[in-house]
C-alpha cells in the first residue's frame, strides 16, 4: 500500500448524497484520492459507482455534500470553473464513448485541439501518435470506430483520454464486457498508465482481477454507503459474507 | 341489519372518495408532467438561443453539417422536386382544357409550386430525412455516451452538436426548396411536353409571367422558419433520449412526426400573415 501519511490529496469526497426521485443511490459518500494512487471502487451493480464518479467530474449534480478535486469544489464551480477542473481530469467510459463519425486520429485530437489550443500541427500529430504508440494501436490511426474490437475501442478510449495529460483517470468498468485475455491487457495498461503518466486513478469494477492488478487501495461501497475500505489483502483476508463473496 | 348496512354504505363512500382521490393526484401528475415538458423546451430553446451567439463558434462542424443536411439530401429533392411539377401538370392539364385556359398552365404550375407545393412538399421531406437523422444520431450519441465524453473533455455539446445542427438545417432547407422549385418548373414543362409542344423558353416565360416579389418573399421567409423548427426539434428529441437503445427509435419517429406537424402549423400562420399584409 502506498504511504498515504506525506501524499497530497486530490481528490476529497465528503457526505456525498445523490438520489434519483424517490430512490437514494449514495446515502453519505466520504472517501480520498492521493496522488499517484490507484483506488479501485468495488460493489454490487447498483451499489452507485458509477454514479459517483459521473458526480466527480460534474456530469450528475449531487444532492448534497462536498467534491474537492485539487481543492477546488466541484458541487459549486461554474460551468468555465468545472470545464478547468475536467481539464485535468480523463474519464474512460464503460462503452468507449468513441465519436462514430470521427476516425481514431479525429477522435484522439478532438479534446487535444480544444483544450491546448496553443499546440501546432506537428504537435498534435506527434502527441496522437505518441499516445496511441503507449496503447499499442499506431496502425489504427485512420480507422473508424466501428472497424475497432472491443478492447481496440477501450485502448483507443484510453489513448484520447491520455492525450491531455491528466492528473486523475477515472475509470468506468474497464474490463466489463472484454474476454479475460483482453480484460488482463487493460488492466495491465492501467498500471502502465499510473506509472508512466503519474496518475490517480479511481477504478470502477466489479471485476476481482482487475481490482487485485490494479489497486493500491480499495474501497467498497453498499446501499449508498462505504462499506469497507483498506488495502488488497486486508479485503482478501476479511470475513465479511460481503467481501468474501467477491473473493472466493 | 341497518348496521351492517350503514357500514357497507360508509365503506363504499370510502373507496368513492378514494378513487376520486387517486383521479385527482393521477391529473396533477399529468398537468405536472404537462409543464415540465414545457418549461423543458423553454429552457432547451434558451440555452440554444444563448450558445447561437457564443464566441466560440464551431464553423468546421458547421461546414460538415451543411454538407451531410444540404448535399447529401439533393437527390431525394431532386426526384421529389421534379415529380411534383410533372404530376401537377398532368392532373391540371385536362381541367384548364375543359375551361379553354390551357394557355394559364406554365404560370398557375408555378405559382403554386413557389408558393405552396415547393416549401412544404421539400420541408415534409426534410422532416423525414434530415428530423430523424438528427434525432437518431443524437440519441444513439446519447445513449453510448459520447455526449458525456464530449462534455467531460471540455466541449460543450449543445454548441459543438445543436448550434450547428439548427443553423445548417436553417440555411439549408431554404437553399434545397429553391432547388425543389426550379426542378419542379422544369418536370412541369416536361409534363406539358408529354401531350403537347412547348419550347423551353416560351414556357419558363409564361412561367415566371404572373410571379411577383409577393409570392417569392414570404415563401422564401417561411422555409427558414421551416428548417429551423426540423433542425430544433430533431435535435431536443435526441438530445433527449432515454438511455437504451429503444428511445433512439422513439426520438428518430418523434421527431419526424413533430416537425411534420411543425412545418404544416408554420405553414399555416405563414399563409394567414402573408393574406392580411397582401390584403
Amino acid at each position: 500500500m502506498i504511504n498515504q501519511t506525506n501524499r497530497k490529496k486530490v481528490v476529497e469526497i465528503t457526505n456525498l448524497k445523490k438520489s434519483f426521485g424517490n430512490q437514494v443511490i449514495l446515502e453519505d459518500i466520504s472517501l480520498s484520492l492521493y496522488e499517484g494512487e490507484n483506488l479501485v471502487v468495488l460493489g454490487k451493480s447498483g451499489t452507485g459507482k458509477s454514479v459517483l464518479i459521473k458526480c466527480l467530474v460534474g456530469l450528475l449534480s449531487t444532492d448534497s455534500g462536498t467534491i474537492l478535486v485539487f481543492d477546488e469544489n466541484i458541487t459549486s464551480a461554474s460551468g468555465k470553473e468545472l470545464a478547468l477542473i475536467r481539464e485535468k481530469m480523463g474519464f474512460l467510459f464503460q462503452s468507449g464513448a468513441l465519436y462514430d463519425s470521427m476516425t481514431v486520429r479525429q477522435n484522439i485530437e478532438f479534446p487535444l485541439r480544444r483544450i491546448k489550443k496553443e499546440l501546432t500541427e506537428e504537435q498534435i500529430e506527434e502527441k496522437v501518435k505518441e499516445v496511441l504508440a503507449n496503447v499499442g494501436l499506431t496502425d489504427s490511426i485512420d480507422k473508424m470506430p466501428s472497424e475497432l474490437s472491443g478492447g481496440m475501442r477501450k485502448r483507443i478510449s484510453l489513448a484520447r483520454t491520455l492525450v491531455i495529460d491528466p492528473k486523475i483517470m477515472l475509470y468506468d468498468e474497464p474490463t466489463t464486457g472484454l474476454d479475460p485475455v483482453t480484460s488482463n491487457e487493460i488492466s495491465e495498461l492501467i498500471v502502465e498508465v499510473q506509472k508512466k503518466y503519474k496518475t490517480a486513478s479511481i477504478i470502477i469494477t466489479h471485476d476481482i482481477k482487475c481490482a487485485q492488478k490494479t489497486a493500491n487501495r480499495i474501497v467498497m461501497l453498499d446501499k449508498g454507503n462505504v462499506f469497507k475500505e483498506g488495502t488488497l489483502e486486508e479485503f482478501e483476508k476479511s470475513n465479511e459474507k460481503l467481501i468474501q463473496s467477491f473473493f472466493n | 341489519m341497518r348496521k351492517v348496512l350503514a357500514t357497507v354504505s360508509v365503506n363504499k363512500t370510502k373507496e368513492k372518495i378514494l378513487k376520486l382521490s387517486e383521479k385527482t393526484i393521477t391529473k396533477k401528475e399529468e398537468a405536472f408532467s404537462f409543464f415540465t415538458k414545457i418549461s423543458d423546451v423553454v429552457l432547451f430553446l434558451t440555452v440554444v438561443f444563448k450558445e447561437t451567439f457564443s464566441r466560440d463558434f464551431e464553423f468546421k462542424e458547421f461546414l460538415k453539417q451543411c454538407y451531410q443536411i444540404g448535399y447529401k439530401t439533393l437527390p431525394l429533392i431532386s426526384i421529389t422536386g421534379t415529380i411534383m411539377g410533372l404530376v401537377l401538370t398532368i392532373q391540371s392539364r385536362p381541367v384548364l382544357i375543359k375551361f379553354g385556359a390551357e394557355t394559364m398552365l406554365p404560370s398557375m404550375v408555378a405559382v403554386s409550386i413557389i408558393r405552396e407545393m415547393g416549401p412544404v412538399i421539400t420541408a415534409l421531406i426534410c422532416a423525414g430525412k434530415i428530423g430523424s437523422g438528427i434525432g437518431a444520431e443524437l440519441g444513439s450519441m446519447k445513449v453510448t455516451e459520447q455526449i458525456d465524453a464530449m462534455e467531460v473533455s471540455s466541449t460543450n455539446p449543445v454548441r459543438f452538436l445543436i448550434v450547428t445542427r439548427v443553423l445548417a438545417t436553417t440555411l439549408m432547407v431554404p437553399i434545397l426548396v429553391l432547388y425543389a422549385d426550379a426542378l419542379g418548373i422544369i418536370g412541369s414543362w416536361i409534363g406539358a411536353n408529354i401531350k403537347g409542344d412547348v419550347s423551353f423558353v416560351l414556357f419558363f416565360a409564361q412561367a415566371f409571367k404572373p410571379v411577383e416579389f409577393i409570392d417569392l418573399f414570404p415563401a422564401i421567409i417561411k422555409t427558414f422558419f421551416f428548417g429551423a423548427a426540423i433542425g430544433l426539434v430533431g435535435c431536443y428529441k435526441g438530445f433527449n433520449a432515454g438511455r437504451g437503445t429503444e428511445s433512439v427509435g422513439k426520438a428518430a419517429n418523434s421527431a419526424v412526426v413533430l416537425a411534420s406537424l411543425l412545418v404544416i402549423i408554420i405553414d399555416m400562420v405563414a399563409v394567414q400573415i402573408t393574406d392580411m399584409f397582401i390584403s
